[in-house]
């Protein structure tokens, strides 16, 4: 009875009329409409991350059509089939199939007579055999599609045998970079790439610390100090490739002398100009330098401000305030934000190509002034050819890089999480 | 900190034993802490720094760029001597056709620079051995160059761009990096809008914690990863959508949705930011007006929050502008005037790799001429930049 009341009078209060219903009925009918539309945007950005994810796995498994350029049966001796003979005939092969020159390298490297037997097989594999991809199918085609893929690799190419092919695996990691697309691997890249970033590090973290705690301990409003914090952040806005050209100017060209290690004697005599890890690496430090500073200013602003007034009351100084209490209370947050600006400096690549990166090297960098590659310049030189091949070890090579930053990201994750953790205890 | 410690404690032992008069060795005037001054020193260095690129930046490529504008081109007039001219002569009797001069060109024959003074048909009056060069005698049938220097009317207006033949036009980058830019900001802008508006006006605050980091990771890939995406997954797409035939391989539509993908998560974590600072007393004001959510969001929240999110569309649009590898993978090489999106098209940023991918000579024209370009988006970027923060600061609401 008194519900009925209630409901009577709450209806009395809202406009009758048909004009009101069918307006309250459009208003909330869009309101539907649009929240769908706004529920299936962020949608579409979850969906196209697993696309993204998608395509590269696609690209770095798959089948491959091999095709060999000398059939291993018809080097086959008495009978014996290729993979049962022994080391003196495997030697015999190569020297009736192979010219005198590469040979006499092969020699220079390592006597045969000191190769064991599973050496000189290798070889022979390599550079008699000579096995080829002719073609490779994607992950999906591989799976789903297989009868259909294998009917067509019968038909294409009869002399191929049809092998399931990871283009990411242990070997891939370890081996140099190489023309070949079935040999090439990442070592040369992910090596050059800690070195770049190891120097990039050197340089950036203590002077980006050092301007955060200037900016944020010692200066005053003063325009000098406007304009630096300014300044930072529109260089944070600068595109990448800018400091590229900046690094080509001033670290490749203008310091050659200091950056092609010439001063220090040290030069490497297929080198000796300036594009080199050290270059690169001290471009990329500028690049994350402003990221540096702004993370670190605000790990430095989140220290309490009753730790630096207790110090003070101490009787300690600006600096021993800073070093002893605000500095260790910033840390993890600083090297939070230095972790993820880190990760940014590792995918740059286009500044790398401006300062001179590479195009082929198959030789470890040795320190640095020698030249380099990193993991995204050889991405983008494999994903740049024409060849199918290339673009599955551009797949795998993806795949490296993302399992380096996703390990970077992680421990910045766990650092927040410890941080935290002891700010609420 | 140990010395300080010992005189704390002698400034006490003379105050406890000279009672009357407080002992002279201690002094209680400011000392100078010349460690502490070379410390804040060493910090506003660091801090000075940010300056010092700033400066690098803008003299690096300042100075390229004008040796960019005063470098002397010589190009073939498809002209030759007549007859031949000896060191006294100052009218030569040159062929017809070729490119047309006129009166005041710097010519070149063999390596004499000459201006011409009046020129009559085939008749052409110079004045000789300029620019430090010296007079000699030149045979006949030697060919004629005319000296083209890059204007910055050329640079700004030409509509070809062909360093090899001394075309420097720069209008086929800039609508290359037009279009894929345009494209990115059709697809960023209002999905990035949307995200945005779900995050912070509808999602729950689990859905939130889920749904941020998941587009949190799509800022984090490597530019370079979307450049192959776009290549072998965005690509194909749009080539079976919309045939072959219309769809190049390397198109400039293509990169620029790449591109769109990319920038999303910092426009819709940016305008996400604004909407979330916007006070809850506004959305429960217009709930009591009898507003539904949808009108909350979009008739009280964005309005309120708009400079911020015009802030993330300036700054998404000056990542969009700069973006490098994504077009230097998708969007294909050489420079093509074109609207046509699913054309190949270069764009600034990828001629700038492409040029200096290979190995790049010390004040060549290629050299110079990426600086050039590299200035002018320095500027471009920087001034949407500065107009982003400055619409932040001079339009924010503040509520309290």
């Amino acid at each position: 009875m008194a519900d009925q009341q209630v409901r009577t009078q709450g209806t009395a209060s809202l406009p009758q009329g048909e004009g009101f219903q069918e307006n309250f009925a459009a208003r909330h009918r869009a309101g539907r409409v649009w929240y769908v539309v706004f529920q299936a945007s962020t949608i579409i950005g979850i969906v196209v991350l697993t696309a993204l994810l998608y395509n590269i796995v696609n690209g770095a498994f798959g089948l491959a059509a091999i095709q060999n350029e000398v059939n291993p049966e018809t080097l086959a001796v008495e009978g014996v089939p290729l993979d049962k003979l022994d080391k003196q005939h495997l030697v015999d092969i190569l020297q009736q199939n192979l010219s005198k020159g590469l040979l006499r390298r092969f020699e220079s490297e390592q006597p045969f007579a000191e190769r064991t037997r599973e050496d000189v097989y290798d070889l022979v594999i390599e550079r008699v055999v000579e096995p080829q991809v002719v073609h490779t199918w994607s992950l999906y085609d591989s799976l789903f599609r297989r009868s259909a893929v294998l009917a067509a690799a019968a038909e294409d190419y009869p002399d191929a045998r049809i092998e399931f092919m990871s283009w990411i695996d242990p070997k891939f990691v370890t081996t140099p970079q190489s023309s070949d697309p079935e040999k090439a691997g990442v070592r040369t890249a992910i090596l050059g790439s800690l070195w770049t970033i190891a120097i990039t590090i050197v340089f950036a973290f203590p002077l980006g610390v050092g301007a955060a705690i200037y900016l944020e301990e010692y200066a005053t409003d003063h325009w000098v100090n406007r304009i630096i914090q300014t300044n930072i952040n529109n260089l944070a806005g600068v595109p990448s490739i800018i400091y590229g050209m900046l690094g080509l100017a001033i670290f490749v060209r203008a310091l050659e002398p200091l950056s092609s290690g010439t001063l220090f004697g040290l030069t490497d005599p297929t080198t000796a100009n300036g594009r080199t890890i050290f270059s690169a690496g001290l471009t990329l430090g500028l690049l994350i330098l402003p990221l540096i500073i702004i993370n670190g200013q605000e790990a430095i602003r989140a220290v309490p401000d009753s730790l630096r007034r207790a110090s003070y009351g101490l009787g300690a100084t600006k600096w021993q305030t800073v070093w002893h209490h605000v500095l260790p209370n910033a840390l993890p947050g600083i090297l939070t934000g230095t972790i993820l600006a880190v990760s940014r400096a590792i995918g740059e690549t286009a500044p790398l190509i401006v300062v001179g990166a590479s195009t082929f090297i198959t030789v470890d960098p040795s320190g640095p002034f020698s030249k380099f590659t990193t993991l995204p310049i050889q991405i983008y030189q494999w994903t740049a050819r024409p060849q199918d091949e290339f673009r599955n070890i551009a797949a795998g090579a993806i795949i490296v890089l993302l399992a380096l930053l996703l390990a970077l990201n992680a421990s910045a994750v766990l650092l927040r999480n410890r941080y935290s953790r002891r700010v609420r205890s | 900190m140990q010395d300080e410690m010992t005189t704390v404690a002698k400034g006490s032992v003379a105050v406890a034993t000279g009672n009357v008069v407080i002992d002279a060795a201690v002094d209680l005037r400011k000392r100078p802490r010349i460690r502490e001054a070379l410390i804040q020193g060493f910090l506003f260095l660091c801090g000075a720094l940010s300056i010092l690129t700033t400066v690098g930046i803008v003299f690096e490529l300042g100075k390229e760029s004008l040796s960019f504008f005063s470098q002397q081109l010589w190009e073939d007039t498809n002209k030759q001597l007549v007859v031949a001219a000896d060191v006294e002569m100052t009218t030569f009797e040159i062929v017809e056709g070729g490119k047309a001069l006129q009166g005041g060109d710097i010519i070149r024959i063999n390596d004499e620079v000459m201006r011409i003074v009046v020129l009559d048909g085939g008749l052409v009056t110079v004045e000789r051995g300029l620019q430090g060069t010296r007079v000699v005698s030149h045979s006949a049938e030697t060919d004629i160059f005319v000296s083209n220097k890059v204007s910055l009317t050329e640079f700004f207006t030409g509509t070809k761009w062909n360093p090899q033949i001394g075309q420097f036009g720069i209008w086929p980058l800039v609508t290359a990096t037009l279009m894929t830019s345009a494209f990115a900001m059709i697809i960023a802008l209002p999905l990035g809008l949307s995200v945005a508006i779900y995050l912070s006006e509808y999602a729950s605050d689990r859905a939130r914690g889920i749904l941020k980091p998941i587009l949190e990771i799509l800022a984090g890939i490597p530019t370079v990863v979307y450049g192959y995406f776009a290549l072998t997954l965005m690509t194909p797409l749009l080539r079976k959508v919309l045939g072959a035939e219309t769809v190049q391989i390397y198109n400039t539509a293509s990169a620029g949705i790449v591109i769109g993908i990319l920038i999303l998560p910092l426009v819709s974590s940016m305008s996400e930011d604004a909407l979330r600072a916007v006070p809850r007393s506004l959305r429960e004001a217009a709930y009591g007006l009898g507003a539904t959510k949808l009108e909350t969001a979009v008739k009280v929240v964005v309005p309120a929050a708009l400079s911020g999110i015009t802030a993330a569309f300036i700054v998404a649009t000056s990542r969009a502008i700069g973006e490098t590898m994504i077009v230097a993978v998708a969007a294909g090489a050489g420079p093509n005037l074109t609207f046509n999106p699913f054309q190949s098209a270069e764009t600034m940023t990828g001629h700038i790799v492409r040029i200096s991918g290979g190995d790049l000579s010390y004040d060549s024209i290629d050299y110079n001429s990426i600086f050039a370009i590299g200035l002018m988006l320095f500027f471009v970027t920087l001034s949407l930049n500065v107009i982003s923060q400055r619409i932040v600061r001079r339009f924010r609401e503040v509520y309290e």
